[in-house]
């Protein structure tokens, strides 16, 4: 125990921690901010303006297909034809559907919690995810790169007790800030729809979807702080895990996904690793391929595969374990000099 | 390599002999290619979690988080190792830490590291106090508190293995040595020992006059003493015992002004036995360096 009271004083009693956790609460502040301000609460007098701003565009579209109407008729009596007439040949087909032209459409945006809370999750957990990756990432390297490791060793010379007990109070903190500034983003939210927007139709049933895309979300910040701690701990250094990551996801998947694409290979987005986290995230993501679409033929019924959130699921525990492994292995077998 | 209970024990070799690395490997941090090593009388690595609650040690240079003060180092080592945190106040006090507990380390000198690596070897109340070149960095006065530190310690029944390239410090604190070469073992024992095995038996007598010089010289010669003449001495080389030399001297009417044996010192016996004292217009490279005998 008393190597976990140690381990978890010194992640917080770091500067970077506290920096990077100031940082993100920043981001996070920053984004509810702007959707507080950039949505209002609709009432009576927002929807009376609106009805009175769609009729005035529908009487100023309308007086405009009118002049058009007559135009196109005034070419067609003069004779013009092909490419002298630039109007359609039916000019009586020159009309403004009122329809169009609806007070839902010129209604001020505002925040219905209903349809709207669930992809600021992603956003959440996105944020969250890089804030972690990079405490994570420098919990153990800059222990490796200021000699802190050795000493503790001197201490403890388990190796795997340390490793794991690392890792483990490093993703037990990183739940619990998960947990706390998950609630904190819901209320938020909840607080920004009641002051500017609806919290209409908010069923048992949309909790529990929110409560489970929530879940994910806080499940995506543990394996990217578990995926940065290891890649630091493998290379030794803060720099190892950024530079893996920067390396993978941006050299190794842009020259993926253009080597693909030359290759004409379908459904090539289920190589890039960010459709998984949109799975993830959005519970499935659906893949087209058009490339047998005849488009002059007519309506094309792309062919489809689906990527759920259970084949993200075992990609991300997959990298998981053998970076943790591997990281194991490694703290286990190599000299500390 | 053997170390008595309750001794200071210096460890030396020239720079890339091994010292540290024997040290690493003794504390963990490197796995042995072979060979046996027992601390506190159990093998290690082995055991090295159930000793190393009674081992304090320090392996090179001290390295800790910048960031971190004084106190907040030592508080979260004592965390680890279930020391009570008074320790931690009692172990600054002795390194002469005190009034900088409070001080970022990244602010420390060389010296004032060495002091702070020097109180986490101590947290822990050790039985074995390993300390890798404790004085590297430390100013005069700093070198001679380390010194009277380690003879507290060793007074309080604390063994200490000390590795110092500071000779004349070690040939004050030690009641051991073990040099090493080229990671083997060149000569181990008492320090008085060692001294006595390379001892070369050389006097220098000392005259008043120059005539007394001359027939010294020639008496001597003519005994079969490999003699040197200088100025106003002679050395003398193999010499078992000075009084021979004196009642050689007498019967010929000649006394000498001075009679000292020469005495060797650690440096010139650690010099000679691992080949590595200058030579004039030579460039000794690192590796450069006695082979011990298999």
């Amino acid at each position: 125990m008393s190597l976990v009271r140690a381990e978890r004083r010194r992640l917080f009693k770091r500067r970077f921690t506290r920096w990077m956790l100031l940082i993100g609460i920043a981001i996070l502040a920053t984004v509810a901010v702007g959707e507080f301000f950039s949505n209002q609460k609709i009432g009576p007098e927002a929807r009376a303006q609106a009805q009175v701003l769609a009729d005035q565009q529908y009487q100023q579209a309308k007086r405009a297909a009118d002049d058009y109407r007559t135009q196109c008729q005034a070419a067609h009596d003069s004779g013009k034809t092909g490419s002298d007439n630039q109007f359609p040949a039916d000019c009586s087909a020159i009309e403004v559907p009122q329809d169009q032209f609806t007070a839902e459409n010129y209604l001020p945006s505002t925040f219905t919690f209903r349809t709207r809370f669930t992809p600021t999750v992603t956003v959440f957990a996105g944020l969250l995810a890089l804030v972690m990756f990079v405490i994570g990432a420098s919990f153990v390297g800059a222990e490796w790169t200021s000699g802190g490791m050795m000493n503790l060793l001197l201490w403890r010379p388990r190796r795997l007790q340390v490793y794991f007990t690392k890792l483990g109070i490093l993703l037990g903190s990183v739940l619990a800030i998960g947990v706390v500034f998950a609630a904190l983003w819901t209320a938020a939210f909840w607080a920004i729809a009641l002051v500017h927007g609806s919290t209409a139709q908010v069923t048992p049933g949309v909790w529990r979807s929110i409560a489970l895309t929530e879940s994910r979300g806080i499940a995506l910040v543990l394996v990217t702080t578990a995926v940065g701690f290891t890649l630091a701990s493998i290379g030794r250094h803060t720099a190892i895990a950024f530079g893996v990551t920067a390396g993978v996801l941006i050299v190794l998947q842009i020259g993926v996904a253009f080597l693909l694409n030359a290759f004409r290979v379908r459904f090539l987005e289920r190589w890039i690793f960010t459709t998984y986290v949109q799975a993830w995230m959005g519970k499935k993501t659906v893949l087209e391929d058009t490339s047998r679409c005849d488009f002059q033929q007519g309506k094309c019924e792309p062919q489809t595969l689906t990527i759920t959130w259970e084949h993200s699921g075992l990609l991300f525990a997959a990298i998981l374990v053998v970076l943790v492994l591997v990281g194991a292995w490694q703290m286990r077998r190599r000299d500390i000099t | 390599m053997v170390v008595e209970a309750g001794q200071v024990h210096g460890f030396l070799g020239p720079n890339g002999s091994g010292k540290t690395t024997t040290l690493r490997t003794l504390m963990g941090l490197i796995r042995p290619g072979g060979g046996s090593m027992r601390l506190l009388g159990l093998p290690v690595p082995h055991n090295l979690p159930q000793v190393i609650g009674a081992i304090g040690a320090i392996v090179e240079s001290p390295q800790f988080f910048p960031h971190f003060t004084a106190q907040s180092t030592l508080s979260l080592l004592a965390d680890a190792g279930d020391v009570p945190q008074v320790r931690v106040t009692e172990v600054l006090e002795i390194a002469g830490l005190r009034d900088r507990a409070k001080d970022r380390v990244k602010t420390f000198s060389l010296g004032m590291k060495q002091r702070l690596a020097v109180a986490s070897a101590l947290l822990k109340h050790p039985r074995l106090l390993i300390l890798d070149e404790p004085a590297n960095g430390l100013d005069p006065g700093g070198i001679r508190e380390m010194r009277d530190l380690m003879r507290r310690l060793a007074e309080s029944g604390m063994t200490v293995v000390l590795s110092s390239h500071i000779l004349g410090e070690i040939q004050q604190i030690c009641d051991s040595v073990t040099i090493i070469s080229l990671g083997r073992r060149v000569a181990a024992g008492s320090v008085s020992e060692v001294l006595a095995q390379h001892s070369t038996g050389t006097l220098k007598v000392g005259f008043e006059t120059k005539e007394e010089l001359s027939t010294a010289l020639h008496v001597l010669s003519r005994a079969g003493y490999p003699v040197t003449p200088a100025d106003r001495h002679v050395m003398l080389a193999d010499v078992d015992r000075p009084s021979d030399i004196n009642r050689l001297l007498g019967a010929a009417g000649v006394y000498p002004s001075e009679l000292t044996p020469v005495t060797v010192d650690l440096e010139s016996v650690f010099l000679e036995l691992t080949e590595t004292a200058p030579v004039l217009g030579q460039n000794r490279q690192v590796d450069q360096s006695a082979r011990a005998v298999a």
